[in-house]
């Protein structure tokens, strides 16, 4: 322990000459920027400069990943990307996979938004009551926050396939064994089970703190005047809680239309198409085909930073609107 | 009794309303769903590969037992079977042709019986099946993916801790030209989903000649805007007149920063230093992207490949599952509280 302080010390002190340096020529008003600078660097390269690069991508074609030797194509890459013949039939799109994979993300994300806040809510409702040993129930609902996407899919994945627990269960019930993962409409449950399973505590703590936020003399005031416990909930409660609810349906919803790993390792987005996502498209059109189509995947990609920037703004209105509400009363 | 273990905290002596036992019956379920899975894949990752392909499955890890026999060489399958005179013996089988099975008895092994398979079944005793976890790092270069977990999660989480710090403390503590920019810019970025940037991040990796090094999965990761924006909120909280005092004694603002504001801050980079060791460990789709040779794999890569692979050596898959688990749960066995506390008060992921 003290050799490692101690190699942290020195590795410290090599720097201390340096910003005394600094210090010197950038005079104190401009010191911040040597501390603020190596943070920026990492994003500028990291981030910034990729947000650049990408939209020079989303409008060449060709398969070179060097900006400067890709063709110019204009809107090419978003119309091969979104034209139809006939949009009410998907088959009849240049690039089927792309709406199918919109399509189930949509699809998902409706849903799992509906389920997840119904379920974090109910288990915050819980939790926040008086009951023992909350800590480590906590905990319990928490714990799969933790694990990796990876993880988390192989876990299910063992306890779908067609010798795990589910079919033993089924078999014993005296149904016939069911291959989860390889029916499409039972992938795609799973997957929405899945997703709620590993992410659900996450959300759960977010509403629990705004419950504990609301003040205690809110209650002691509804107590006095015997408010039954449902008008309690739905004129007391929720209304307090909104502004956390709000939040929790925006990152749902943005996490949400993001999936990607789990949903991978754990049906490949198959069978078929059927739980194939957009990022999952985004991944498979830029790297894992043969031909790496880097501008149909970065076009992609801006599509999806359009559909988060509306959920963005949507929340924005929404926590204003809350706001609002909330100076009125 | 009854009275006494049905009395709620809050009003002693009043008994468990209707909904207490709903919560309790909630809670229960709760601990069923949300533990159940992952007790069952542990349990698993015990079994031996014929104990894992039967169906249907059992909870604990039974495999059938084995007994060494004078006589031969490979220790044999142990049954419980009707001999010609209708007993139930136990005993060890030697081959099985078709319907019939050879089996000697273990107490004396000279004289061979003929059995009719179904009219033996298998002896089974609880076995925990180590071997799982041995024979990973022989069978595989097991050894190198946790090196190279390791390596990125604990080489990212330092270089996190200190870039972010430093990001933290100018943006708390200085007033200077651009300081509003600076600091939109890099909350900013919270907005920006690490997807949407694959294919040109890619290209800055492969440009800076990152491609396959573990470097290219560290470096974009370390200027998080969640850690900046924690350890800046925490940092306000740190009063100027300690810094103005030790400027009086003419000591460098390096200085400053690494005496006086590290410590200071040190809950709040416990807590960044937490999650920064949840988020490298758990990453999957940018490794996957940046590391394509397999002895680059992190443990996460590993496993995601062996998935598709070895989809008959369930047993190795189950064994480093539980090994890449563990770390997380050691994690958040003992830091369960500021866990929960960190990411409750600052809403971030």
């Amino acid at each position: 322990m003290a050799f490692f302080s101690g190699l942290l010390g020195f590795i410290f002190n090599l720097f201390e000459p340096l910003f005394r340096l600094g210090q010197k020529w950038l005079g104190h008003s401009r010191i911040g920027w040597m501390f603020v600078g190596p943070n920026l660097l990492v994003i500028g390269i990291f981030t910034f400069l990729p947000i650049a690069i990408n939209l020079i991508y989303a409008v060449t074609g060709g398969v070179n990943l060097l900006p400067t030797q890709r063709p110019f194509t204009g809107v090419e890459n978003f119309s091969i990307l979104l034209e139809c013949r006939d949009y009410m039939d998907l088959q009849s799109c240049r690039t089927d996979i792309f709406w199918r994979s919109i399509f189930n993300t949509a699809k998902f994300s409706l849903i799992q938004v509906i389920l997840m806040m119904f379920f974090s809510l109910v288990t915050a409702l819980v939790l926040n009551r008086n009951i023992i040993g909350r800590g480590f129930w906590r905990g319990v609902f928490f714990y799969p926050v933790l694990l990796s996407p990876v993880v988390v899919a192989l876990i299910w994945k063992w306890l779908l396939q067609s010798q795990g627990v589910f079919n033993a269960g089924f078999v014993a019930m005296g149904a016939a064994p069911v291959d989860w993962l390889l029916d499409r409409h039972w992938a795609f449950f799973w997957v929405v089970v899945v997703s709620i399973w590993a992410h659900m505590g996450f959300y759960m703590l977010i509403l629990l703190a705004g419950l504990q936020a609301i003040p205690k003399d809110v209650y002691e005031a509804a107590e006095m005047d015997a408010t039954p416990p449902w008008r309690l909930l739905t004129r007391v409660t929720l209304p307090l809680l909104m502004p956390n609810l709000i939040v929790v349906l925006v990152l749902v919803m943005i996490r949400a239309v993001q999936t990607f790993d789990e949903v991978f390792v754990l049906t490949g987005g198959g069978p078929g198409s059927a739980t194939t996502f957009i990022v999952q498209y985004i991944y498979q059109t830029g790297f894992a085909e043969q031909i790496h189509l880097y501008g149909l995947a970065a076009a992609a990609s801006l599509i999806l930073a359009v559909g988060l920037m509306v959920l963005t703004l949507a929340q924005l209105r929404l926590s204003k609107a809350s706001d609002a509400g909330k100076v009125k009363k | 009794m009854a009275n006494f273990l049905t009395r709620t905290r809050a009003r002693s002596g009043s008994r468990l309303h209707w909904t207490d036992w709903v919560s309790y019956a909630y809670l229960i379920a709760g601990l069923l769903v949300m533990f159940g899975p992952v007790l069952w894949l542990v349990m698993s990752s015990f079994k031996t590969e014929s104990a894992l392909a039967k169906f249907p499955p059992t909870f604990l890890p039974y495999s059938q037992k084995e007994v060494v026999v004078a006589g031969y060489d490979k220790p044999l399958p142990l049954f419980r079977a009707k001999d010609e005179q209708g007993l139930i013996r136990e005993l060890a089988q030697v081959r099985r042709i078709g319907l019939v099975a050879t089996m000697v008895d273990p107490a004396a092994p000279s004289s061979e019986l003929r059995v009719n398979i179904n009219d033996r079944t298998p002896v089974n005793e609880l076995k925990f099946a180590g071997a799982n976890y041995t024979e990973l790092f022989g069978k595989f270069a097991f050894g190198h993916y946790l090196w190279n977990s390791v390596f990125i999660t604990v080489v990212a989480t330092i270089l996190t801790l200190l870039f972010n710090s430093m990001a933290a403390f100018a943006l708390s503590k200085y007033q200077f030209r651009g300081q509003k920019t600076v600091f939109l810019l890099i909350i900013g970025t919270l907005m920006i989903p690490p997807t949407i940037i694959l294919v040109p991040a890619f290209l800055v990796i492969s440009e800076l000649n990152l491609l396959n090094n573990l470097w290219g999965v560290i470096l974009p990761a370390v200027a998080t805007p969640t850690g900046v924006f924690l350890l800046r909120q925490y940092m306000l909280t740190i009063p100027d007149e300690l810094l103005e005092a030790a400027r009086m004694d003419n000591a460098s603002e390096w200085r400053i920063y690494w005496k006086i504001i590290l410590p200071l801050a040190a809950p709040a980079m416990a807590v960044l230093a937490i999650f920064s060791f949840m988020w490298r460990w758990n990453d999957f789709l940018w490794p996957l992207i940046v590391l394509s040779k397999s002895e680059n794999f992190t443990l996460q890569l590993a496993l995601n490949a062996f998935q598709g692979e070895l989809n008959t050596q369930w047993n190795y898959l189950l064994a480093m599952t539980v090994i890449t688990l563990i770390p997380i749960t050691l994690v958040f066995a003992f830091l369960q509280k500021y866990i929960a506390t960190g990411i409750a008060s600052a809403g971030v992921k």
